[in-house]
């Protein structure tokens, strides 16, 4: 015996107004801007490699909203008498003119200390005076600020750095950080810990190592981790321990920029230099220009910081990633600042 | 092709859903029907446009054939031919063929008199392909997004979208997925060793009963869900792995565009002990 295989006519109406409300639904929703705007896309590698940017419309308006950039000052001429000759105590801007001098300290001060002007570093009572712990550090930052303009083009390019790249208004930059005072490892049952299951903002809300930078961006330890044979065999790479430190400076790379991974690497060979986009040899110089600069620069500064100014374990505010970029994969969005002020190492547009 | 003696009694008239009589016939032990000249139309088509984009392309090696989607810039439109129109096409030709074989599969059911259940699961795998390679790239607006065709292209592809959400584990839906994935094996497994089990007891012994393997497992763990339950089961576990799967890629791109730790910041920051 055949069984009744006719559609009960029930059903059928059934099925046709659930599809009527579902397309009514969807189209009410498309009126109302309902849906999800559509993402915006940066194709990055080969056609079908995966290799995109993909970045909401909202973040980027607002990434725009925080990389508005205040108006270069009128330029000063080079000529005329120099600082040096006319002002007291001055011990890095000496090749700068007495009017180019007067126009870094006008803009550092729109850059930095947009609200305590003058006195933030300066003693308003005698400018020459060095007794204020922010004008040594400024002083410091000046010569750092050089530093990466005329020797780290490999990272900055003709683009350049301006105080106001890391401090846009404020007089300590929004992203430093200070080494954790929690020890990778703890003794007894906590043993193997190793910095692991603290997310926070370095390492992206993963359970990775709470702090990377310590060992990476201001030690020289190196960033190894892929294995060159397919199964372990003596003699051994990078710990597991090694790789998940790496992952989690990654990690921090990859949030500082407001890039994914596949911005530098393709991920069927993270090592592997001929398959890796441009952007890694730029990345890595950063990597190496952050070492330099916390090493050189920013470290030796915590003996002229006053206590409230150290980490936790008395160390000096350092730079990362982010401290520049500021979840932009070119700080600024690419925008130099640093043409318009040959006073502080940029380079001129051509 | 010699038949199963109890086959003829399957091979009953009607059930179509198209054509009426003009398919309903047999090819030696094959169905035809109207979705299976369908189905043949649409994988002859397919099948040579893949070898035909082997040619064009560098290496006949099968693990290094890659027949990639077009560049993101061609938006929804056409890509040239050699330039990602191979795979629009190849696209098409795929889930026609899927979609044939699946009202195919409808019809035989029709005509076996039987539920709709082998259709209804293999739709599930049909969706999470379609998810992949049409609503996906819809939603984003450009068929670039789809996956490449190759046997190791495809998992580059799949790798580096994971980490274009800096890390896929994350994601809850996938979690969820992986989570179905595993526990259907185990259930597979727990299943396949009971059956194996009873039908192969040691020599002078009986094959054992149903009520055998429900106290087996009432022993055990206190719960036997049946001989047919446990087909229901394995079943939902199977789908929803399938089901999470398409919703975990969904949500990734025109849902979510950051890293994908970063969602559970809600988590993270919870009254109880932000």
């Amino acid at each position: 015996m055949r069984p009744d295989l006719t559609l009960p006519k029930y059903l059928a109406i059934g099925y046709l107004l659930v599809l009527v409300g579902v397309l009514s639904t969807v189209s009410v929703f498309i009126g109302l801007k309902w849906l999800p705007e559509r993402v915006n896309v940066t194709q990055n590698g080969f056609r079908g490699t995966a290799m995109n940017q993909i970045v909401h419309p909202a973040a980027q308006r607002l990434l725009q909203a925080n990389n508005l950039i205040p108006e270069s000052s009128d330029p000063a001429s080079p000529d005329g008498d120099k600082a040096v000759d006319v002002y007291e105590n001055i011990q890095v801007l000496k090749d700068l003119s007495a009017e180019q001098f007067l126009r870094v300290m006008t803009s550092i001060t729109e850059w930095v200390a947009p609200e305590e002007g003058c006195g933030y570093c300066h003693n308003l009572e005698n400018l020459a005076d060095d007794s204020l712990y922010t004008k040594k550090v400024a002083r410091r930052m000046l010569e750092m600020t050089r530093h990466i303009n005329l020797d780290w083009k490999a990272h900055v390019a003709n683009t350049g750095v301006t105080c106001y790249t890391c401090h846009k208004g404020n007089p300590v930059p929004a992203n430093i950080w200070f080494t954790s005072p929690d020890p990778q490892e703890k003794p007894g049952l906590m043993a193997t810990n190793d910095g692991l299951g603290h997310p926070n903002a370095i390492n992206a809300s993963t359970s990775l190592q709470a702090d990377p930078l310590t060992p990476l961006l201001l030690g020289k330890e190196p960033i190894r981790i892929a294995g060159k044979t397919a199964l372990p065999a003596a003699p051994y790479g990078a710990p597991i321990q090694t790789t998940e430190q790496t992952y989690s400076l990654m990690m921090h790379m990859s949030s500082a920029l407001g890039v994914n991974c596949t911005f530098c690497h393709n991920s069927r060979s993270f090592s592997d230099w001929s398959q890796s986009t441009p952007q890694r040899v730029t990345a890595w110089h950063g990597i190496q220009m952050a070492r330099d600069l916390n090493a050189l620069y920013l470290d030796p500064l915590k003996t002229t910081y006053p206590a409230n100014r150290l980490g936790p374990i008395g160390d000096a505010p350092k730079l990362n990633c982010a401290t520049c970029h500021q979840g932009a994969n070119k700080p600024l969005l690419g925008v130099s600042m640093a043409k318009d002020y040959p006073e502080l190492g940029g380079t001129p547009a051509p | 092709m010699a038949m199963l003696s109890f086959e003829r009694k399957y091979r009953v008239r009607g059930g179509t859903l198209i054509g009426g009589d003009l398919f309903d016939f047999w090819i030696g032990p094959f169905y035809v029907g109207f979705f299976g000249v369908t189905t043949a139309i649409f994988t002859a088509l397919g099948t040579a446009l893949i070898i035909y984009g082997a040619a064009i392309g560098p290496t006949w090696n099968i693990w290094q054939i890659n027949i990639a989607p077009p560049d993101i810039k061609y938006g929804l439109g056409f890509a040239p031919l050699k330039e990602g129109g191979l795979w629009q096409i190849i696209t098409f030709c795929a889930t026609g063929a899927f979609i044939s074989w699946a009202l195919r599969e409808v019809e035989i059911c029709r005509k076996l008199g039987m539920g709709y259940h082998v259709p209804f699961a293999f739709s599930f795998a049909i969706l999470a392909y379609v998810t992949l390679v049409i609503f996906r790239p819809l939603m984003m607006g450009a068929w670039g997004h789809g996956f490449p065709y190759g046997i190791l292209s495809h998992l580059d592809w799949v790798s580096n979208t994971g980490y274009q959400y800096l890390h896929f584990h994350y994601n809850p839906a996938h979690m969820l997925a992986i989570t179905f994935f595993f526990t259907t094996t185990f259930a597979l497994s727990l299943h396949g060793a009971l059956v194996l089990s009873a039908t192969n007891p040691p020599k002078g012994q009986e094959v054992k009963t149903p009520e055998h393997e429900d106290t087996f497992f009432r022993d055990a763990i206190g719960y036997s869900i049946g001989t047919l339950g446990i087909h229901r089961l394995g079943l939902f576990l199977a789908l929803s792995a399938v089901f999470w799967s398409a919703v975990c890629i969904i949500i990734s791109g025109p849902m979510w565009t950051r890293g994908w730790p970063e969602w559970w910041n809600w988590w993270l920051n919870l009254p109880v002990w932000r």
